[in-house]
């Protein structure tokens, strides 16, 4: 009962700080709107504006079309037509274009007598990923024109262009059927801003009290660790489910974006994360000497969360070694979550091992950060 | 004077590395005394009294606190004691009233004790009209008048004072004074670091210390006849001026 | 000269004293270089793909066989229509192929996850090609132009470049500007007959160094450990050089503007690390961004620098084929320069 009352003091003092800083109410509430309202403008791995230039050798009725076709088509855009290849390079090495499309001399006349000459396609590989799906999709308008032609005028072009595309394939695409990126990235999002908020605000908040000296005033009443610990923590739990809400709410006002599945399951990952969060901020606040170097360890953790968690590269993608890194890092569990409940609905029995482990990493965070909280020097 | 021993301190050591910050003390403080800690910046008086508030691990010897043993029962030590710092150790963006509610919580009085011996402690410092205001906008000597009289708020049988009169004018350090007096006269045994050698004068009796060691340890009036001089300041000089560090 | 000397020397045995700031700021960039060179990677390597087929015929076995032999695929199995959703949902596989000959024709159909959607594309790309007939005669022959094997650190690393130099020389210069301000020692420096233009000088020098020497380390990783191709090694290191004292004006610019070395470090990271990492098309391709951001990401002077380097690094254009980069990183250095100088001499005044 004591030992409540205790807590209870302290927590006051920690909302009423919180609350007379000029600078972390406006940081609590203004970050989670810019990163949601911003990011996801900017946040597009979508291949969608692949530019073309055509080098027409042929200058036929068949080429011609080709380039038409290309030019109609939903993600491909003709940026220029060019006499050279080596002009087209150029305007690709300014970064114009992305894929140079070269018509053999005399492609239609080869192309009817059945000769099936090919079409010369050259990819930038400095963006690998636009590379590589710009091709692909410069192919499939090409093979389509040709299935069109093909179908229209019988002839020797009718079996080769057959051949090019004998059995369709369709393709679709479940939970995010357009392939919205935002859907994608929204969810990850509410991940990065608990990332940030809850490492960085503890930490900053105890670092600053060993600055200003005010924790030997704390440190010389009978206050025990845990309770100190817990009161700097508790904080940052209720802030880290309200930055949650205010990204929900964006998610759906915004974004039409609301979870498939439980919302409560998101709140109780956030629980667990965000006890995570702020366990380690703690952890680098009781072993660093000043703000600068909480920070600069703060931001190496931050990072490294950012990029080996998935949120804006898949984990699949990884080599094998850093796959296995991925699984001691806490928010890989906490986007596999998000994600999975927003898009696919996915239920918390169906994702109980990311809440176990979640829960495990906050607990040991968590013990770890009131066992290296020290009381006398 | 009475003959019951609230500090003993036996050959308290602290070493970092290779430097020994405080060298072997050895001293008693009797109830209600106030007990003066003099020395250079760097002499280690600050060491020596975080050891004996639980706040730092002696690296050798004994001590003990209000009855518990420093290296044993730090936790006990702290329920027993009061500690204010140079730094003031108020939160400064809490107002006078939050600081006082918070520390008086933390050793366990309960709303109606902290609301009575508040409005008891808000007359004597004249404070009442400041209660609502933030720690950061009143003037430093009431800062550390406040934050004396919270270091005390449940009256602890000890209270360790860091240099609590720095950087304020002669008259604010009287006023203070007449605080320290006031809570011996009721049995509070006093322990208090200072650079004011007028200060000094005040207590009942003062030890020197010079690189990490008590090199002088009597009442003023004994220390001055032992050192031929005419006040604390010569002492001092006398006792202190052999210091090999310091700044 | 003499007392620049000393400024210089004073200033190094600070860095170099604080051994665990130091041991960050150059272990924290090569970590990151091969982070991004080695883990961060849009490339799909392994698809997980499963297969419902109702009805078993040569053209399905053909199919499934192609599927299963591909060394990019983890083949999950065959399994009923109904638990489709199911697979993908709890992320077993990544897509499901279903082949269905009963019509005469085999039709078939990827079902792919799609809230993997950074690479669902790319993997229903894979399953098509994989799918196609072995002997189907592709329409077009394709090159892939400076990175044939498709890597995506070679769009990375030029990237990460951009964004080390802003932290340790933005970073860095500012806080360590303010943190004299803050104890007061900055004032003993301006009191004294030291000329202020030294004083900034003196402060800049040695992280100018220390970025040189982060350059050289970045570089040779980059070159012998990620096989980054180079152009020409001179015209890296003059573009490298600009943008570093660009980054040390801005730290300097912000140290003119604030009071608090927290205050130095909020605003170099809010506003400088954000849009560097979101706006420099270091990651997220520019031209995907509503016109407004693209407007915006030009006053980011990481954007022309990285830009630059893709240029010259993996392209390995000539200097002239990046003027337009080089002229407007020189340009905005001029003004930061003048900028950030002119106000540190106002704020002694």
């Amino acid at each position: 009962m004591a030992k409540n009352s205790i807590l209870g003091a302290l927590l006051r003092k920690e909302i009423l700080m919180l609350k007379r800083n000029p600078f972390i109410p406006r940081v609590i509430v203004m970050l989670p709107i810019m990163v949601m309202l911003v990011i996801p403008l900017v946040a597009n791995l979508d291949v969608k504006h692949v530019g073309v230039d055509v080098v027409d050798n042929d200058r036929s009725q068949l080429s011609r079309r080709i380039a038409a076709d290309i030019d109609a088509s939903e993600y491909l855009t003709v940026t220029g037509h060019y006499n050279t290849y080596d002009e087209a390079l150029r305007s690709l090495e300014r970064g114009k274009s992305d894929v140079i499309l070269t018509i053999p001399p005399h492609y239609e006349r080869d192309m009817e007598s059945g000769r099936f000459p090919k079409i010369d396609l050259a990819a930038n590989g400095v963006n690998a990923t636009k590379g590589a799906l710009g091709a692909n999709y410069t192919i499939a308008s090409v093979a389509a024109t040709l299935r069109l032609t093909a179908a229209m005028s019988p002839g020797p072009l009718t079996s080769a262009a057959a051949e090019a595309d004998s059995n369709p394939v369709s393709v679709m695409y479940m939970y995010n059927p357009t392939l919205n990126f935002r859907n994608f990235m929204v969810p990850a999002l509410m991940v990065m801003l608990v990332i940030m908020i809850c490492g960085f605000l503890p930490t900053l908040n105890l670092v600053s009290e060993k600055e200003k000296g005010t924790i030997e005033a704390m440190n010389v009443t009978p206050v025990g660790r845990m309770t100190f610990v817990m009161s700097k923590l508790i904080p940052y739990w209720v802030i880290g489910l309200l930055v949650v809400s205010i990204a929900i709410l964006i998610g759906w006002l915004v974004y039409g974006l609301i979870p498939v599945g439980n919302v409560l399951s998101i709140y109780l990952a956030a629980v667990l994360f965000t006890l995570v969060m702020s366990g380690l901020g703690l952890i680098i606040a009781n072993k660093s000497a000043t703000v600068l170097q909480s920070i600069l360890m703060m931001f190496a953790v931050i990072v490294v969360c950012q990029l080996m968690s998935g949120l804006f590269t898949p984990i699949s993608s990884m080599p094998e070694w850093a796959q296995l890194i991925t699984y001691a890092v806490p928010p890989r569990y906490f986007i596999e979550i998000v994600r999975a409940v927003y898009l696919k609905g996915t239920s918390v029995s169906e994702l109980w091992m990311q809440f176990v482990i979640l829960a495990a990493m906050g607990g040991l965070l968590c013990a770890t950060a009131a066992a290296t909280y020290r009381k006398r020097s | 004077m009475s003959e019951e021993k609230v500090i003993t301190v036996k050959g308290l050591t602290k070493r970092f590395g290779d430097f020994t910050a405080v060298d072997g003390i050895t001293f008693d403080v009797g109830r209600g005394e106030i007990f003066g800690f003099l020395g250079a910046n760097g002499a280690g008086k600050t060491t020596a009294m975080r050891m004996l508030c639980g706040l730092s691990r002696p690296t050798a010897g004994s001590g003990t606190v209000a009855g518990y043993d420093i290296l044993t029962q730090p936790e006990e030590v702290k329920r027993s004691i009061g500690y204010m710092s140079q730094r003031f150790s108020l939160y400064e963006d809490l107002t006078v009233l939050e600081n006082l509610r918070l520390f008086s919580t933390i050793y366990g009085m309960s709303k109606r004790e902290i609301k009575e011996r508040g409005d008891i402690v808000f007359r004597q410092l004249g404070m009442e009209n400041m209660r609502d205001t933030l720690v950061s906008d009143i003037p430093t000597g009431w800062k550390q008048k406040l934050a004396f009289t919270v270091s005390t708020i449940h009256n602890p049988g000890v209270v360790f004072l860091d240099e609590p009169t720095g950087g304020v004018d002669p008259l604010t350090r009287r006023k203070f004074w007449e605080l320290i007096y006031r809570e011996s006269s009721r049995g509070m045994t006093v322990f208090v670091t200072t650079h004011y050698l007028d200060e000094a004068e005040y207590c009942n009796r003062v030890s020197i210390m010079v690189d990490g060691r008590v090199e002088a340890l009597d009442t003023p009036r004994n220390l001055k006849e032992k050192y031929h001089a005419a006040t604390m300041d010569q002492v001092f000089r006398t006792v202190a001026g052999a210091a090999k560090r310091g700044d | 000269m003499a007392i620049l000397g000393s400024m210089v020397r004073k200033e190094s045995l600070q860095i170099w004293r604080d051994k665990r700031t130091l041991l960050i700021v150059l272990v924290m960039p090569l970590v990151l270089m091969l982070l991004f060179g080695f883990a961060i990677s849009m490339e799909v390597n392994n698809v997980r793909v499963a297969a419902v087929v109702p009805q078993h015929s040569d053209q399905t076995r053909n199919a499934l066989m192609r599927l299963q032999v591909n060394p990019y695929f983890t083949f999950e199995g065959l399994m009923p229509v109904g638990d489709i959703d199911k697979v993908l949902r709890s992320g077993r596989a990544d897509a499901v192929v279903l082949l269905d000959d009963r019509g005469g024709t085999l039709r078939q159909q990827i079902i792919a996850d799609g809230s993997n959607t950074a690479t669902a594309k790319s993997v229903t790309a894979y399953v098509e090609g994989a799918l196609a007939e072995s002997g189907r005669n592709m329409p077009v022959t394709l090159r892939t132009l400076y990175n044939p094997q498709l890597k995506s650190s070679y769009n990375f690393v030029p990237g990460i470049l951009g964004m080390i130099f802003i932290l340790i020389c933005a970073i860095m210069t500012s806080v360590s500007i303010v943190g004299e301000k803050e104890r007061g020692t900055m004032d003993l420096l301006l009191v004294s007959p030291v000329r202020p233009l030294t004083v900034i000088i003196g402060k800049l020098v040695p992280y100018f160094l220390l970025s040189c020497i982060l350059l050289a380390l970045m570089l040779t990783l980059s070159y012998t450990v990620l096989g980054i191709p180079f152009g020409n090694i001179f015209n890296i290191i003059l573009v490298s050089l600009v943008y570093i004292v660009l980054a040390l004006a801005v730290g300097l610019l912000i140290s003119t503007m604030v009071r608090t070395q927290l205050a130095a470090l909020i605003a170099s990271a809010m506003i400088f690390m954000i849009p560097v990492i979101m706006l420099s098309g270091m990651i997220f391709p520019i031209d995907n961004m509503p016109d407004i951001l693209q407007w915006l990401s030009c006053v980011v002077p990481a954007r022309w620098y990285i830009s630059a380097m893709r240029c010259l690094m993996i392209q390995q254009q000539a200097l002239s084929g990046v003027w337009l980069e080089m002229t407007v990183l020189v340009g905005m250095t001029l003004v930061i320069l003048v900028l950030a100088v002119r106000k540190f001499y106002l704020s002694t005044k």
